[in-house]
């Protein structure tokens, strides 16, 4: 161990190995949130940039202006809280079906033969790596109205007319709850995965029926894994632009749609800087369960 | 012991189904006669054949591959001294804030990193005149950002389970700890540094939403042309590109697991 200490200590190098990523990360990912907050509180102008500066100097003195009134707008106008909320829904909906899906997955894996293991485990990320939005462009062929999942039903005679499948927000829930499957899937294994087999033994040796263990033993033995699992896809699911804007309707709210056509449609960046800020506020709470799920897990 | 429950193993592989059924229709339809990508009307290859005229898309998949191998070159140095620096140096002055800076791009949704990326280099630009402009440059700069993320994830992990046993037994012998980190940690990872170089070019060819922001008139990404695409109607010409990406990434995935498995096994010994 000393001469490991050697090596941070007698490593020259020590503050370049430190200084490079937080100088990037810092430079590229913390900073720019200030100016997003900043320009939040800015005016719209018609120029470029389109915001007015928060600073001036005017008659030897500096101005700063900060003008909440894009915040206000937000509040006032009922459509943002709408949004707000439909995305929430949105993404706790997603969540919790892909929870469904998911949990039996992972405990399939964690229990199957160490040799299949692996295999299986690739199964479930080798669709992660092929492209997000050509996954969703596939459910886009199985949901419309002459897709893949009608024409089934048709021939089967289970529905005469075609269904309204795509456009729907169920249609999102499915696009979400299929494009974040690996996030859930794979914090859940590692989680099983360790899961201490003597006290499932010890359960069945005192006569618990399977399902009682895995209620009273496995189950509340995986709730780290859960939260970690869950928040993985609900964070980012709130903000979803793609899904929503490929599968969902006309009526479909989603924060993210917003944000995006405040942005390219209206051009109004201060509005969508306000978006973006009060997005962030929204997520801290499920932001700080996952790193405290996280830190559990690891440790 | 193990417990089974059929109702779990039937949910497993329903899942399995529900992760691949569209994945193999997309396959199928690209070879289908008909411009309809749901009715089957007769095998042909001519939607590989549009696909291969079209210049747009030629020219959006030449942007991102440069794009993308640039980004993941980048990433890969940030995230393994972002993870080397986690994982080795202990306590120091900034591990609480580069803690959360290498988690919270992974989770963090993806307009607000665009959103917030475009607004500092438009500000940046007001202050210093650079960047001029926005095209490759801007996008490379953001994907290596949150690649950084994720090599840094995946080198962290390997780190962590890494026995530290030969480079203190180089250390102790008198190599210099520069020396010690090229020639006897980096063989050792080498195989997660290869995961998360690939795990950080897959994300950038894909992203949409982050290069959308960032990108200025005349530099369209792959994804942003087949968006553009896929928001008029469903084309065959992208299913066809979809079976290729398809194919190419499961050929070097499984070249990738295989070549990991057979060091990790040879490690072993």
């Amino acid at each position: 161990m000393s001469a490991l200490l050697n090596l941070s200590r007698a490593w020259s190098g020590r503050a370049l190995v430190v200084a490079v990523p937080i100088l990037w990360l810092g430079l590229f990912f913390a900073l720019p949130f200030l100016v997003v907050a900043k320009i939040s509180l800015s005016e719209l102008a018609i120029a470029m940039p389109p915001y007015l500066p928060l600073a001036e100097w005017a008659d030897g003195a500096l101005n700063i202006v900060l003008n909440f009134g894009n915040y206000l707008f937000l509040l006032s106008d009922g459509l943002y809280i709408a949004a707000y909320l439909e995305s929430l829904k949105i993404a706790a909906i997603s969540t919790l079906f892909t929870l469904l899906i998911g949990y039996p997955m992972a405990y399939v894996i964690a229990m199957a033969r160490p040799d299949r293991r692996n295999l299986l485990l690739m199964l479930v990320v080798l669709p992660f790596w092929t492209s997000f939005l050509l996954r969703v462009y596939a459910w886009i062929g199985f949901l419309k109205s002459n897709g893949i999942i009608n024409n089934m039903l048709m021939a089967l005679g289970i529905t005469d007319a075609p269904l309204q499948l795509i456009q729907t927000d169920f249609a999102v829930y499915i696009g979400i709850t299929y494009t974040y499957l690996p996030f859930m899937i794979l914090p859940l294994y590692a989680n099983l995965s360790r899961l201490d087999r003597s006290h499932l033994e010890a359960a069945a040796d005192l006569g618990a029926r399977p399902l009682t263990t895995f209620l009273t033993v496995t189950l509340p033995q995986s709730a780290g894994g859960i939260v970690a699992g869950c928040m993985l896809v609900f964070i980012p699911a709130v903000g979803e632009f793609v899904i929503p804007a490929l599968l969902g309707g006309p009526d479909t709210l989603m924060i993210g749609r917003v944000l995006w056509d405040e942005f390219f449609s209206n051009r109004d960046w201060p509005v969508a800087s306000a978006v973006a800020v009060v997005m962030l506020l929204v997520l801290i709470g499920p932001i700080l369960l996952l790193r405290r799920a996280q830190a559990r897990e690891e440790g | 012991m193990r417990q089974k429950f059929p109702v779990m193993t039937a949910i497993a592989v329903l899942g399995f189904v529900f992760l691949y059924a569209p994945i193999l229709s997309l396959i199928v339809f690209s070879f289908n006669e008909s411009r309809l990508v749901t009715v089957w009307s007769g095998f042909s290859l001519k939607w590989y054949g549009e696909l291969f005229r079209d210049t747009q898309i030629l020219e959006a998949a030449w942007l991102s591959l440069k794009i993308a191998g640039l980004s993941a070159s980048l990433a890969l140095v940030i995230g393994t001294l972002a993870a080397f620096a986690l994982v080795r140096f202990g306590r120091f002055r900034g591990r609480m804030a580069l803690g959360v800076m290498v988690s919270a791009p992974l989770v963090m949704p993806e307009v607000i990193v665009g959103l917030s990326l475009l607004l500092l280099f438009v500000s940046m630009e007001g202050l210093i005149g650079w960047p001029g402009g926005r095209g490759l440059l801007t996008i490379t700069i953001a994907h290596a950002t949150f690649g950084a993320a994720f090599v840094a994830v995946v080198i962290q992990s390997r780190l962590v389970t890494m026995e530290m046993d030969l480079e203190e037994a180089a250390l102790d012998l008198g190599a210099r700890p520069l020396r010690v980190f090229f020639d006897v940690t980096l063989p050792v990872i080498a195989p997660a540094l290869v995961s998360g170089w690939l795990l950080a070019f897959t994300l950038s060819l894909d992203d949409l939403v982050i290069a959308s922001f960032v990108s200025g008139p005349g530099a369209s990404t792959l994804p942003m042309v087949i968006f553009s695409k896929v928001r008029l109607g469903v084309s065959p010409d992208v299913n066809a590109l979809a079976t290729l990406i398809i194919v190419i990434v499961s050929i070097a995935v499984t070249i990738a697991a295989l070549h990991i498995t057979r060091s990790n096994k040879h490690a072993a010994r």
